[in-house]
């Protein structure tokens, strides 16, 4: 079994999955607030516009939106980012993965800002904040805090949705790990469990640590 | 300073702002008084445009309530507002709460701010929990922080929406004892409440409300003397016995 990790770039593959997930994450998570504010404010177009957002996105398969970003974007409309084949594949998923669970970000935050009692907001316009101070002082730092375990949880399906981008031949361990059942048919359970089990490490802490930081960064009414 | 015309306001089919007509002098005290339900949480609420009104006009210093946007925001940083639940920034200590205005809309530097808001909490008496957080305060102690960060934007009128309320029967006073102070300082002040104690004693004018309404408007000493409305009797019958 050790020969699997000397034959093959075991740690590498994970790396992928571990770029692909921090990318992803960094993108939901912009892509995610700012379609959660387009649905808190006041402005009905803007409000209609991130409800059609995440109801078009989160009702769409993945690997529909995946496999899309490189037939649609890149076949098709020729929107490559990278000459450099893997790196295109790579940049697209990340935007496809992005663009997905931005729908399930923007979703956890709304959860959080139904979280704030509306007084916060009345309190924070009767001082004369205008509408971004008000979302930027008051109401966003507490939707966040009471956000943190539903996008804990998002966070943990991004890591796990990232095998998707193998439909487009990205070489993160899901990839990998198909290379190496075909290959070592008579290590299929270890190899089922060595990604498993990678999966686990990379995600349990980040239930751990929500969990720990919506206790600690609860705010107290 | 505030001068409201014919405001109609209606929350579906109840109309619950029947053409108010008041006129708040600068340096006036007025205690809006009235059942439950007879608007005056409304009224009050309206004079800043936290509600919407559907016709009238309200002035503020001779200037028109904007409509929304960046307008509304610096007048409303002009008036004053303190809740029934008082609505301290929850996540922000007691000190960020009252600079936080001042910093954000008047462009105070942190230094100046931290210095006003030090003043202020030494005003209303809370100084020692300048670092704690709103839910480690008492309900009277939170209620004197929200009236301090109010006046922090030095406001040209205050309006008070039941302060005291929701307090504790014992936190009633040390809060109206900051409000008296506040009114024989001369600050222009809208106070909705149920406590006829201060009505008699700082008020220049009661203005007594129902369905809406403007039913009477007297001086403390007439209203609970010799109220002239059937409305205000049945009113004063109700609760002064207690």
């Amino acid at each position: 079994m050790g020969d699997l990790f000397s034959q093959y770039n075991v740690l590498g593959a994970f790396g992928i999955t571990i770029v692909l997930t921090v990318l992803s994450a960094i993108g939901a998570l912009v892509i995610g607030t700012f379609v959660a504010i387009m649905r808190v404010s006041p402005v009905a177009f803007l409000n209609k516009l991130g409800a059609l957002y995440v109801n078009l996105v989160r009702n769409t398969p993945l690997t529909l939106i995946i496999v899309f970003c490189n037939i649609g974007f890149i076949v098709n409309l020729g929107m490559s980012v990278s000459n450099d084949f893997a790196r295109n594949n790579l940049v697209w998923s990340v935007i496809g993965l992005a663009t997905y669970h931005a729908a399930f970000v923007c979703e956890a935050l709304r959860s959080g800002v139904n979280t704030v009692p509306t007084g916060q907001a009345e309190a924070a316009r009767a001082i004369g904040l205008t509408f971004g101070q008000s979302l930027r002082e008051v109401l966003l730092p507490q939707a966040f805090r009471g956000a943190i375990t539903p996008l804990g949880n998002t966070l943990i399906a991004l890591t796990k949705n990232t095998t998707v981008a193998t439909a487009i031949g990205v070489a993160e361990i899901a990839g990998l790990m198909k290379t190496m059942q075909e290959d070592r048919a008579d290590l299929m359970i270890p190899i089922f469990l060595i990604v498993a089990f990678g999966f686990v490490l990379l995600t349990l802490p980040v239930g751990l640590l929500t969990t720990k930081l919506s206790t600690k960064l609860a705010v107290k009414r | 300073m505030v001068v409201i015309t014919g405001v109609n306001k209606h929350f579906g089919d109840l109309h619950v702002l029947k053409d108010i007509d008041l006129t708040i002098g600068k340096g006036e005290v007025v205690v809006v008084l009235g059942p439950s339900g007879s608007g005056k949480s409304t009224l009050c609420r309206t004079i800043n445009r936290l509600e919407p009104f559907e016709t009238g006009s309200i002035t503020i210093d001779g200037k028109e309530l904007p409509n929304e946007g960046k307008p509304l925001a610096q007048l409303r940083a002009d008036v004053g507002m303190v809740f029934q639940s008082f609505n301290l920034f929850a996540h922000k200590t007691i000190l960020d709460n009252i600079t936080l205005g001042p910093m954000k809309v008047r462009k105070l530097s942190k230094a100046d701010a931290d210095k006003q808001a030090k003043d202020l909490l030494e005003r209303v008496g809370v100084t020692a929990q300048a670092n704690k957080y709103p839910a480690q305060l008492s309900g009277g102690q939170q209620q004197r922080v929200a009236i301090a960060r109010a006046l922090a934007m030095k406001p040209k009128v205050m309006l008070f929406d039941e302060p005291t309320s929701a307090l504790d029967p014992e936190m009633v006073n040390e809060v109206l004892e900051v409000m008296t102070e506040l009114a024989q300082s001369g600050m222009t002040m809208v106070v909705i409440t149920h406590e006829m104690g201060f009505a008699r004693r700082a008020a220049n004018r009661v203005v007594f409300m129902a369905d809406g309404q403007i039913v009477e408007v007297a001086t403390p000493d007439e209203f609970f003397t010799a109220p002239k409305s059937h409305r205000a009797q049945d009113f004063l019958g109700k609760i002064l016995p207690h």
